[in-house]
């Protein structure tokens, strides 16, 4: 059971929480001129990170807001967590495996 | 064959106090190239290395394991097989597995203690009983065996369920599969090491995969913590951490990695002959020859590597237990543990050629992999052998991700194991 | 009369408190404050179980959690549990035990046959046999699981209850033996809100099993009795006993299981107490202080009743006043057994010989040992034990001088209790869990903690520290530094640690295998995992087969795969595996140590979400009347819907008939509240809903209406729904029952993620709104007479929206229509839903007006070719596979829509929706049946796809279906099969999807 430290409401259970995968993956404006490979990076690949990973989650039975964690994989440490669309903070990576 | 399994041969070596049974496998140091190396030494890698040699004739083949053979998935999954999937591609490849199963004590003379108990899955409300049927009768005229169950058939399988569910989760109907069932599941990866071994596989353990050594898009070896090993042809079968291996060759993978949870109670005399599994409550359960309850939980919901499971998956499957099975609520569980499962937006596998030659990966079998184990490598043995995908699996191309052919079983069966 | 074994003083049992049990059948006496255990010691009973494979005769090895024999059915019918360990069981009036694997009874039990064929079944035979025939499998395996498992589960619903709580603490300290009191009250008094866990029901831990120690110059236990007082009195300290810490997760997260009732009688257990409880506990801190484990020297026939470790001898000499034998042998490495021999020597107990695999001890120990004149054999082994249902006799020899063998036939000392000793293990496992590496102390030969993965410190036994006088002081340093982390410093004076020996023990002699007479496995068995009779020589014969992996020597052999997952067994499996690869131990490794530490009752993690607390029951406002008027019910995700409303003598097949009849005739009514309701507001609101919608909505009219659909980004339909325009910035969209939820955090997701810069305000309104919808003819003329909205179809058209008021109640209503008829769907504040029903239902009389169900909404709208998601989708399916291209926009983007246009999407071989005509118009195709053009005499045969609805439709006078099959539009006016499960083949036409009112006339009238 993780504890996460909703930006807005506070440190809380895991179990209030959804979980929205990889952060930072922009949804592209112009998938006209995209292939389909390209297309297919959007919507199905994602790095999956064994380590420290840069990952969406949303408070569904609290604020309901969303927010980007960066959490270790491995250890289930939590390294920071920071608003949707701001840019990851530079992280002291020692623990990272 | 160097040493048969048997009554005779246990009562031989009886007479010298067991003193001098062979070695199952040898732990060789690696040759400095092989035609293919495998890497994962789970049951689907050993599996691969076995089909190569067996059937197509490729002997100097290593499997590279960086802990102990059968150490993840295989070691730590509820053991369930079955082949009632939905799709005629699935369909066709968990059935070709079957009929591995089905012979597979005989052909490595190793009892894997394939148990053909039955496999049972749980409808609970309108909507499930349609997808039952849909599935039933696709699996029927695919050749696989699949027929409903009433409620009173059910419980004259498995007398200890609550067919009212306690009014919430009622027992509707089952599908059941008779030909389904369990495995000891260890023992098909020491089985497949065993024959694997005596076809001239180099079994290596211990032995962590750092890179691979890629020439003109073309692979040519696999650094690893034996030093570099040249080798024609790689086949990457890893499970969980199927996506750290292909970064490592440059390649993009559409998985995410989740801890599974399973467990087990103390064991007690049989109360549970056949597998049943409930989708819509998240839980399956059977018993195991020792009479341990193994019961399948869900996933965490997170990318995770921690071979653990959380708190909160075991109180929703355990609930979920009780109130199916209200007789087993003074059951204690005795160990939990999780295995890290590489799940596929489309609930199918990835048995495919990658962009780099000679580079092929099999993975992606979320959490059914287990069942599939035999027809994986028998498959995987062929696409390596030949170059191209055989026809059982040409769908499960990496490529689906970007044509849109989908194979998507867990939108379309209710069963998502 | 006391019991024959029982002391006649000392202990801490109640004397003046009598308890009567049952074991096998039999009445027994003991006292309060004995367990199971030492009450059957008591009363000379040392045979209680069967071995699991062997089915040899065991007796009780320990005194506490670590018991891997004494495993007992307690209870009978619904109440029965099996595989207790007796030394956990508190003695209760009225228990009733029973040995359990074996048949007809604990004495005398056929399968000891096992025993004497044992030589066929070294570990894995069963992976070298039974497989030939290969058809005869299930037959063998039918046998072995007879034979395997050890208790019986109960047999019926378990009657009692069980609960969980949330906590959250500073310090969690687990274990109240030295180290954790004095840890619990230094945090304590430094203000930290403290919880002390303790899996016994009393305070003290290893003090309650020693004779003469002293803290503070005062005996040991009055020390305690203070300690726990002053605990007690702090406020923010909370003392949990009977209390097993089971889990150490992520986070600091514990679980910890309560034991709130099992010690109490069956007719004084209250009825407000649950019997288990779950602590889901959330600490700042955790201070392990878990103690060790004694594990027991491994050799020749070490199984036999009566054989026990030294610790547990002395456990049941002092804490319970029982004799746990007349005449002993010490078996021990270490000086730690003197302190049992000298105990059990006090309490009247022969003490024949000390055998001390030491060549020459000599100590404090051993000289009070020799002052007390007891025989000290140095440099000797136990080489083989007599005695069948109890140890009667053991053979003791010399060593050599390298240990590996022993010298001469042996000494023969008669005897009927072993006590062994083989060192300490910390209980490392909670810090292990912890994801904390442990470390091996070569001193001491164990595993000990190394540096902690979490917030979490160890203290005492459990971290290599055995002095008594070291643990007092490691606990309170650790209390003290512990609550300075979580924030609170130690006031005042520092205070001193309370005082007490440290005893100098003289080093052990570390011998993972003690040798015997004979070769290894050629007679008497050295058993390493009593429960799972696994032996030295299956340890061995693993290790030749190539099982090299501590992991694959556990798993081939099943060593420390028992109910006690290895607690004794583990450590000495390892260092028999060392020795026979020569390496030191840490190269072996050591297997995972995973929760939980004790079992854990399923019922406590189930707690009370059951019955009706598994998953929340959403009822509409309507309920109550839907059941009053006899509705048969379905399941719709969480919601209870009406199914379909039968009338006396009615099969649901008439009625669904009458109501879909009533809804085209003259007039029908059902409850649609459970649709999905989402508000949406703002200046962006419109744009917002372009992006997720596949169609367009910036010409939408307020007061208009408009079907949309929607779709997942791989293209893929993920729901429809009817969304109106109410204002300029003002939308209500509505969803499937089953995705309301899905669809606002999709929703959500788009808009937080993806458009931050637009602005919108989404609202889940579901429950907030109790919905009617009329359909039929009818519905018109009804809604007239309620409603002060013009209703002409001039003023108030197809595809639009009014407000206003229904019978006298604020309400919005929608002209839209799931049915194909003249329809109205009206919104009213969910608390008037009930009187609209009502009113509805009284004014609709002179229309024959008829409540209708989901089954009947399903044939109405089949009958329209109407999509229900999730029925004719399937998560595989796109708007151009459902014919639907009309709703796709080709001028702006949307979710999903580059999807749509990827290589495989326009193959003409795709799944598409069709209608379906059966050849015999009665004859109604069942959902799911597969469709086929040749039909073969067996299968495989290569299917188009499925029927996805079919219903008898009483207006089309015939049966109608709809079906997902490949490349179906091409087919039009072609013949399909279903071949059904029966044998019986369905032959059909394929069609259109619309089988009613094409042109749609009804619906606009």
């Amino acid at each position: 059971m993780l504890e996460i430290n909703c930006p807005y409401c506070g440190p809380r259970f895991e179990t209030e929480f959804s979980y929205g995968g990889e952060a930072h993956i922009e949804r592209p404006k112009d998938s006209e001129n995209l292939t389909d490979e390209q297309w297919g990076d959007y919507v199905f690949m994602n790095s999956n990170t064994k380590g420290v990973f840069l990952e969406r989650w949303v408070h569904t039975s609290g604020c309901r807001r969303w927010f980007n964690v960066a959490r270790d994989t491995v250890s289930y440490q939590i390294l920071a967590v920071y608003e949707t669309g701001a840019k990851p903070p530079k992280l002291d990576l020692r623990n990272d495996v | 064959m160097k040493s048969r399994y048997s009554i005779f041969s246990l009562m031989r070596n009886a007479l010298s106090y067991h003193e001098k049974w062979p070695e199952a496998w040898r732990s060789p140091e690696p040759k400095p190239s092989y035609d293919v190396i495998i890497v994962g030494g789970g049951g689907h890698g050993l599996a691969t290395a076995y089909y190569l040699a067996k059937l197509h004739g490729i002997h100097n083949v290593a499997v590279i394991e960086r802990g102990w053979l059968g150490g993840g998935n295989t070691g730590r999954n509820t053991t369930i097989v079955r082949s009632n999937y939905l799709w005629d591609e699935s369909a066709a490849l968990y059935e070709h597995a079957l009929k591995l199963w089905e012979g597979m004590s005989q052909e490595l003379n190793y009892n894997v203690m394939f148990s053909q108990r039955g496999v049972m899955n749980l409808a609970h409300n309108q909507h499930d009983l349609r997808e039952l049927s849909r599935r039933i009768n696709a699996n029927r005229l695919n050749g696989v065996d699949s027929e409903f169950l009433t409620p009173q058939q059910i419980k004259d399988l498995v007398p200890i369920i609550d067919l009212r569910g306690n009014g919430r989760y009622p027992v509707l109907g089952a599908s059941m599969q008779r030909r389904g069932g369990t495995a000891r599941h260890d023992a098909v990866a020491w089985g497949y090491a065993r024959r694997a071994d005596e076809q001239g596989v180099d079994i290596i353990q211990e032995c962590p995969v750092h890179g691979f050594e890629i020439e003109n898009g073309k692979v040519v070896g696999v650094q690893t913590a034996k030093g570099l090993i040249k080798a024609k042809k790689v086949g990457v079968v890893v499970a969980g951490h199927s996506s750290v291996m292909a970064e490592m060759a440059g390649i993009r993978l559409p998985l995410v990695s989740h801890p599974l949870q399973a467990l087990v109670s103390e064991p007690v005399k049989p109360v549970i002959d056949t597998v049943v599994m409930s989708n819509a409550i998240h839980a399956y359960i059977s018993q195991s020859d020792k009479g341990e309850l193994v019961i399948g939980a869900g996933v965490d919901k997170y990318v995770g590597y921690g071979q653990r499971g959380s708190l909160p998956v075991t109180e929703e499957t355990l609930a979920a237990v009780c109130e199916l099975f209200p007789s087993l609520k003074r059951m204690r569980m005795m160990r939990q543990w999780g295995g890290i499962v590489d799940t596929c937006p489309d609930a199918s596998p990835i048995i495919s050629k990658t962009p780099v030659e000679g580079f092929f990966i099999n993975c992606g079998w979320g959490t059914g992999g287990f069942k599939a184990t035999p027809g994986s490598g028998w498959v995987f043995a062929d696409t390596i052998a030949n170059d191209r995908p055989h026809p059982l699996n040409e769908a499960f191309s990496l490529e689906r991700f970007n044509s849109g052919y989908l194979v998507d079983e867990h939108g379309a069966a209710a069963v998502a194991h | 009369m006391p019991a024959r074994f029982r002391l006649t003083q000392g202990g801490l049992i109640d004397r003046s408190k009598p308890v009567s049990f049952q074991f096998n059948g039999k009445v027994y006496l003991g006292f309060e404050g004995d367990t199971l255990a030492s009450a059957l010691i008591a009363n000379g009973v040392h045979l209680v179980g069967r071995s699991f494979k062997y089915h040899r005769p065991r007796g009780i090895m320990s005194a506490g959690a670590e018991e891997a024999n004494a495993l007992i059915q307690v209870g009978e019918g619904a109440r029965s549990d099996p595989n207790l360990r007796a030394t956990q069981i508190e003695l209760v009036d009225g228990l009733v035990a029973s040995s359990q694997n074996c048949w007809p009874s604990v004495e005398f039990d056929v399968s000891i046959v096992n025993n004497f064929a044992s030589r066929l079944l070294p570990s894995g035979f069963y992976y070298k046999t039974f497989m030939w025939p290969a058809s005869f499998w299930m037959t063998y395996e039918s046998a072995i699981r007879k034979a395997a498992g050890l208790g019986k589960a109960p047999e019926g619903p378990d009657p009692d209850s069980y609960d969980k709580t949330f906590a959250h603490c500073d310090v969690l300290v687990v274990g109240a033996g030295p180290s954790g009191l004095t840890a619990a009250l230094s945090a304590g008094r430094a203000g930290a809100r403290v919880i002390l866990a303790e899996q016994d029901n009393a305070l003290g831990g290893d003090l309650l099993s020693e004779a003469d120690a002293e803290i503070q110059g005062q005996p040991a236990l009055e020390w305690v009795e203070g300690a726990r007082a002053e605990l007690e009195g702090l406020e923010n300290v909370r003392i949990l006993t009977r209390t097993q810490c089971y889990g150490y997760f992520d986070h600091n997260f514990i679980g910890l299981m309560q034991n709130l009732t099992d010690h109490l009688p069956q007719n004084a257990k209250p009825a407000s107490l649950p019997r288990h409880r779950l602590w889901k506990l959330r600490a700042k801190q955790v201070l392990l202080a878990t103690g060790a484990i004694e594990r027991p020297l491994v050799f020749s026939d070490n199984d036999r009743p009566g054989i026990m470790l030294a610790s547990a001898c002395r456990t049941y000499v002092n804490r319970y006043g029982v004799k746990p034998g007349k005449k002993a042998v010490i078996f021990t490495n270490n000086d730690g057994a003197y302190a049992a021999a000298l105990d059990l020597h006090k309490a009247g107990i022969h003490v024949a010989a000390i055998v001390d695999l030491r060549s020459d001890p000599e100590g404090p120990m051993t000289e009070q040992a020799r002052e007390a004149g007891l025989r000290i054999l140095g440099n000797h082994a136990v080489i083989a034990t007599a005695g069948d249902k109890r140890v009667k006799a053991v053979l003791v020899a010399p060593l050599s001088e390298d240990g590996e063998k022993v010298y001469g036939g042996g000494e023969k000392i008669d005897c009927d209790l072993v006590a062994v000793s083989g060192g300490w293990n910390p209980t490392v496992h909670l810090h292990s869990q912890s994801r904390g590496k442990i470390v091996f102390d070569d001193d001491y030969a164990c595993f000990v903690p190394g540096t902690p993965a979490q917030e979490s410190v160890t203290a005492g036994a459990c971290s290599g520290n055995f002095g008594l006088g070291a643990c007092l002081t490691q606990g309170h340093d650790a209390g003290i530094a512990t609550a300075a982390k979580t924030g609170f410093k130690a006031k005042g004076r520092k205070r001193a640690p309370p005082k007490a020996e440290d005893r100098n023990f003289l080093p052990a002699r570390w011998m993972w295998l003690v040798p015997g007479d004979k070769p290894l496995g050629h007679g008497g068995k050295h058993f390493v995992d009593v429960q799972n009779d696994v032996t030295a020589a299956d340890l061995h014969l693993a290790l030749r087969e190539g099982y090299r992996s501590i992991e694959h020597v556990k798993r081939y052999t099943t060593t420390g795969m028992g109910t006690d997952q290895g607690k004794t067994s583990n450590v000495n499996a390892i260092g028999i595996v060392a020795g026979h690869f020569g390496c030191p131990i840490p190269n072996v490794g050591v297997t995972t140590f995973r929760p939980p530490y004790t079992p854990v009752t399923f019922g406590v993690f189930a707690g009370r979400d059951v019955g009706d607390l598994l998953d929340p029951v959403r009822k509409t406002p309507m309920h109550a009347l839907h059941e009053h008027a006899g509705a048969a019910f379905e399941d719709v995700g969480q919601w209870k819907r009406p199914w379909y409303f039968p009338i006396a003598g009615e099969d649901m097949h008439q009625a669904v008939n009458r109501e879909v009849k009533a809804c085209r005739d003259s007039l029908g009514v059902m409850d649609a509240s459970t649709l999905g309701k989402i508000d949406i507001q703002g200046k962006d609101a419109a744009e917002f809903l372009n992006r997720i919608y596949t169609n367009a909505w910036s010409q939408l009219k307020v007061g208009a209406c408009r079907y949309g659909l929607m779709l997942g980004e791989d293209g893929m339909v993920m729901d429809d729904g009817v969304t109106s325009r109410l204002g300029e910035n003002h939308f209500l969209m509505t969803t499937t029952t089953g995705n309301a939820a899905p669809v606002l955090g999709h929703l959500e997701e788009y808009l937080q993620t993806e458009w931050p810069e637009l602005e919108v305000y989404l609202t889940s309104v579901t429950e907030q709104f109790a919905t009617i919808s009329l359909a039929g003819p009818n519905a018109r003329n009804l809604l007239a007479e309620l409603t002060d909205i013009d209703l002409s179809a001039e003023a108030f058209p197809f595809m639009t929206l009014r407000e206003g008021t229904a019978a006298g109640i604020p309400a919005r209503v929608f002209r839209i229509s799931f049915t194909g008829d003249l329809s109205y769907e009206i919104n009213v504040p969910a608390s008037y839903g009930a009187a609209l029903w009502q009113t509805v239902m009284t004014a609709g009389e002179k229309y024959g007006i008829t409540p209708y169900g989901t089954e009947a909404m399903h044939v109405l709208r089949a009958e329209k070719g109407f999509i229900i998601v999730g029925q004719e989708t399937d998560g595989s399916v796109t708007p151009f596979d459902l014919g639907m291209d009309w709703i796709v926009s080709k001028k702006k983007d949307f979710v999903g829509r580059r999807s749509l246009f990827r290589a495989d999407m326009s193959k003409d071989d795709r799944k598409q929706l069709v209608g379906l005509l059966t050849d015999v118009p009665e004859q109604v195709l069942p959902e799911g049946a597969q469709l086929v053009e040749k039909v073969e005499d067996k299968p495989p045969m290569k299917m188009l796809g499925h029927v996805t609805s079919s219903y008898h439709s009483p207006n089309v006078g015939r049966s109608i279906a709809m079906a997902l099959i490949k490349g179906g539009r091409a087919r039009m006016g072609s013949k399909l099969y279903a071949p059904l499960a029966d044998g019986k083949v369905v032959t059909c036409t394929v069609t259109g999807v619309v089988f009613y009112d094409k042109e749609g006339e009804r619906t606009r009238g």
